[in-house]
């Protein structure tokens, strides 16, 4: 293999996939932009996967436990006055004489008792939101790990970011909105990944739209309640059209309340459909609404999906998704010529994103520059564990990894997901030596650094890094200098 | 970042080092003779200078050898007198105090058989015991620990190496089986791999060069989250600093040392400190080497104070892999050269001296010019811990612990 076919093969592996592993530069190196395709053509589903709860089921159980843990809490509570009572009543009998203020226990005492015993009996149950966020963590990162290239897996976290929910409000959901929403349609059109992610519970539950009437809805005659507009806004602002292209407060009201009713079933309502999509009409705001300058008037949920497909068909749609997905790729300030080429055959192919991604890794713009991106922290967490040939994780260190790294996993801390530019990420640098330091030191003993850079790197590393390397006190220190560089950090 | 490894948990090591091993672990011959010898090896990798850590401010050529960078006993601070010749670090007090009591003694112009100047080629020849690096994928003292077990002189279902740290020593791999003890506090990023990064940084992305420079003064300030909390359990969220240092050398030292004492615990042990390759503003007297020695010296006290009784029956050899330049470079720092010191110390130790055929510092007696003049074989010294002290066979230890040595005399009285 030439040194520019190399160097093309490691480009491809850290620009559109999770980073080298050992022996990938070779497997792809006469075709770098031909064996990203081909992985496009492989099944996105999640190995062991099956063994994972639906987000549905997530929440059922977890609403579950936590009925169970208030109904022993409430019984703990009670038993701990009652017996208080009667250890007060004997000592008084003891007494032969009226209760005196020292010998009844205190009020208070009885009181924190209780709240103890209270709260000892909530926590003997434990909370399986949590057993079930690191089992996803864990599915997830290992897909990314084992990936040969990584370039659909790249994707599935694009698409996931893009129409992020955060599991700090949904966390048994959260990884299971992921395979059902984004893995699910990745590499399908943008309309159907549209309206999954627009009609899943998480999304619903993130965006508040569970609770937004309609003024005129009966619900909201009845309760005096009304419409809550964040999720009509996101929509348009962050997962279609983009910031100021052209939609009014009008559209946005409008919108909102066509998407009044969406809703999920609660639950303790329904034991096998509960936590499930549901469209409310009790909630949904009667008669037509003009969006946009379109007037729709369908009665039910299909009034919200002809907005969403007239958004996903928009040509604002296509600019702002090509314009993300150029920068979140190729560069801070992508190329004009590429943005436009994934807008284009965004439009031509009604939003295929197979083949809008295909056009991404064909287009020469998107290969030219210099390979400046700063990797965000999970990309460059997951290159440093696949150079080394690491498949397995334990979810708790590697989540609290990348939660020290500033990108905790499904936790955006706004529903415009993690950015995507240099200024965001590069004071975190300090942090990643830290990390590499102490995945090194646990790695040293195992992992070769002269061995990465030729088998893992076929040698595509710069000289200073080379020398650094070679001139390092420890293995530790090597390898915690071989992932700090310019090199391993950029793409 | 975490990631799986199987490295046992310090839980996991609790119950494999329990009752089961019992008390088979110590040298059978040892304790016919109402013994039960310890022996715990540190290795300081990045190679110590031996002339900065043990001065020869005697010699005539010391101080123009060195010039205002020569320790010297009215310096500020002044070194700690050894003996008519040489004077120790001023960062190590204890050390100091143990020498002086006769149970430490330090081993100068040593070195081991490798005359190159690669890390990784000079720790494997130090720990592997052979000649030569990539011999063999076992190190001298789990073939000790075998030797001993195949010669009937331990229960073989109870020998066993301790090994601290998330990265086994070679020294301590081997057949024997290994125990391993994680510290739960992470040695941070040291200062020198800081300077290594910034300058990789420099050269080639002066952006990221930017912000770990900042990064490096904030956390020179102590202003950095964290910084106010060595012993801070959070493993990551501290930077790097001395007293983080400080913290790690003490906790992994004084856990070797708790093992050992056990009475079914292991009875040898391996560790490594890193840190010690300073090419760059090396700071003898204050700063990075000094700073490093009296964590080092803190991991003696804490050795010593956690062997409790057993420190009578211990010797702690801590070895690194070879020395540096006799000179200072240009940058105030000394690069990779060859003779060094080892110190040696334990209750079990016949000390209160250095051990040294000093070669001299004038420009012929050095080295190719550059390097102290190794004149001790470092496994002279070893061999005679090891017959001495663990009652390993001449033979064995010719043949099988350190091959090819032979010529190589053990040198006697080390323990007395």
């Amino acid at each position: 293999m030439s040194n520019s076919a190399k160097a093309e093969a490691v480009l491809a592996l850290h620009r559109f996939g999770m980073g080298p592993r050992p022996g990938s530069i070779a497997a792809i190196g006469t075709d770098p932009r031909g064996a990203l395709i081909a992985e496009l053509d492989r099944p996105l589903a999640l190995t062991g996967a099956a063994s994972l709860p639906s987000s549905a089921k997530a929440y059922r159980t977890v609403a579950d436990a936590n009925a169970r843990r208030t109904a022993r809490a409430k019984q703990a509570q009670q038993q701990a006055k009652k017996q208080q009572m009667a250890a007060a009543q004997v000592a008084s009998g003891e007494q032969g004489q009226a209760q005196s203020e020292a010998q009844a226990p205190a009020q208070g005492e009885v009181k924190d008792a209780a709240e103890m015993a209270a709260k000892q009996a909530a926590d003997a149950i434990p909370d399986p939101g949590r057993a079930i966020y690191l089992e996803e963590a864990k599915l997830r990162t290992e897909a990314a790990l084992a990936a040969d290239i990584g370039f659909a897996e790249r994707l599935v976290w694009f698409w996931s970011n893009h129409f992020c929910v955060s599991a700090n409000r949904i966390r048994s959901m959260s990884g299971a909105y992921e395979r059902e929403v984004v893995r699910a349609n990745a590499l399908g059109r943008f309309v159907d990944l549209l309206l999954a992610a627009e009609s899943h519970p998480a999304m619903l539950f993130y965006l508040d739209n569970l609770e937004s009437m309609g003024a005129n809805s009966t619900a909201g005659i009845n309760r005096s309640r009304g419409l809550n507009e964040n999720f009509a806004r996101e929509i348009m602002e962050l997962h279609t059209l983009g910031v100021r292209t052209g939609y009014t407060q009008d559209d946005v009201i409008s919108f909102a309340n066509v998407l009044t009713g969406w809703t999920l079933v609660p639950p303790g309502a329904d034991p096998n459909h509960g936590g499930e999509f549901t469209f409310n009409p009790r909630l949904h705001e009667p008669g037509g609404q003009t969006v946009l300058g379109k007037r729709y008037e369908q009665e039910d949920a299909e009034q919200g999906r002809a907005v969403l497909r007239d958004l996903a068909a928009h040509p604002a749609t296509a600019t702002h998704v090509a314009t993300k997905l150029a920068r979140h790729f190729v560069a801070d300030e992508p190329p004009p010529a590429l943005v436009e080429q994934l807008a284009k055959s965004f439009r031509d192919t009604e939003g295929d994103l197979k083949q809008v991604a295909i056009a991404m890794v064909s287009s020469d713009d998107a290969w030219r520059g210099p390979p400046a991106k700063l990797k965000r922290p999970g990309e460059w967490g997951a290159g440093m564990v696949r150079a080394t040939g690491i498949t397995a994780v334990d979810p708790v260190r590697y989540t609290a990894g990348q939660e020290l790294l500033g990108e905790p996993l499904w936790r955006p801390s706004m529903p415009k997901g993690y950015p995507d530019d240099e200024v965001s990420w590069i004071d975190g640098v300090g942090r990643r030596l830290d990390v590499a330091n102490y995945f090194a030191e646990r790695l040293a003993g195992m992992a070769d650094p002269q061995a990465i850079i030729e088998d893992v790197f076929a040698s595509q590393i710069a000289i200073e890094v080379k020398q650094a390397v070679g001139r390092a006190e420890s293995r530790q220190q090597a390898l915690a200098l071989l992932f700090m560089s310019a090199d391993f950090q950029r793409r | 970042m975490g990631f799986e490894h199987h490295l046992p948990t310090r839980r996991e090591l609790l119950v494999g080092s329990g009752a089961l091993f019992a008390w088979s672990q110590m040298p059978r011959i040892a304790r016919a003779e109402g013994r039960d010898p310890r022996l715990l090896v540190i290795v300081l990798r990045g190679a110590l200078d031996g002339l900065g850590a043990v001065a020869p401010v005697g010699d005539p050529d010391w101080i123009s050898l060195r010039g205002d960078r020569a320790l010297l006993l009215d310096g500020k601070p002044p070194a700690l007198p050894l003996d008519a010749f040489f004077a120790l670090n001023p960062a190590m007090p204890n050390l100091h105090r143990l020498y002086k009591s006769g149970k430490a003694a330090i081993v100068h112009a040593t070195a081991t058989p490798y005359r190159e100047r690669s890390h990784f080629d000079g720790q494997d020849v130090l720990e592997s015991g052979f000649t030569k690096p990539g011999a063999t994928a076992s190190g001298w003292l789990n073939r000790a620990l075998l030797a001993m077990e195949s010669g009937g002189r331990v229960d073989p279902r109870g020998s066993r190496a301790l090994s601290i740290g998330s990265v086994t020593p070679l020294v301590v791999r081997g057949a024997a089986p290994v125990m391993t003890w994680v510290p739960q506090k992470l040695l941070p990023a040291s200062e020198d791999t800081q300077n290594r990064l910034l300058d990789l940084y420099q050269h080639t992305d002066p952006k990221l060069a930017t912000v770990l420079q900042a990064r490096m003064r904030l956390a020179s300030l102590g202003g950095a989250p964290g910084a106010g909390d060595p012993m801070s359990d959070d493993p990551t969220l501290a930077p790097p600093g001395i007293a983080r240092v400080r913290a790690y050398f003490a906790e992994a030292a004084g856990t070797a040392a708790r093992y050992l004492a056990k009475p079914d615990g292991p009875r040898v042990g391996a560790m490594g400190f890193v840190g010690w390759d300073t090419h760059i503003a090396e700071g003898a007297a204050s700063g990075q080497l000094y700073n490093l020695l009296g964590a080092l010296d803190g991991a003696f006290a804490a050795i010593e104070s956690n062997l409790g009784e057993a420190w009578k029956e211990t010797v702690v050899a801590v070895v690194t892999e070879f020395g540096r330049t006799a000179r200072i470079n240009g940058t105030q720092g000394t690069d990779h050269g060859t003779a060094t010191v080892a110190f040696l110390m334990g209750g079990g130790l016949a000390g209160g001296r250095v051990i040294a055929d000093w070669p001299g510092l004038k420009p012929a007696q050095l080295f190719e010019d550059r390097d102290l003049k190794p004149t001790t074989d470092l496994r002279a010294v070893l061999k005679g811990l090891l017959r001495d002290h663990l009652r390993v066979e001449e033979k064995v230890l010719a043949e099988t612990v350190f091959p090819g040595s032979t010529e190589v005399r053990p040198m006697g009285g080390l323990v007395g």
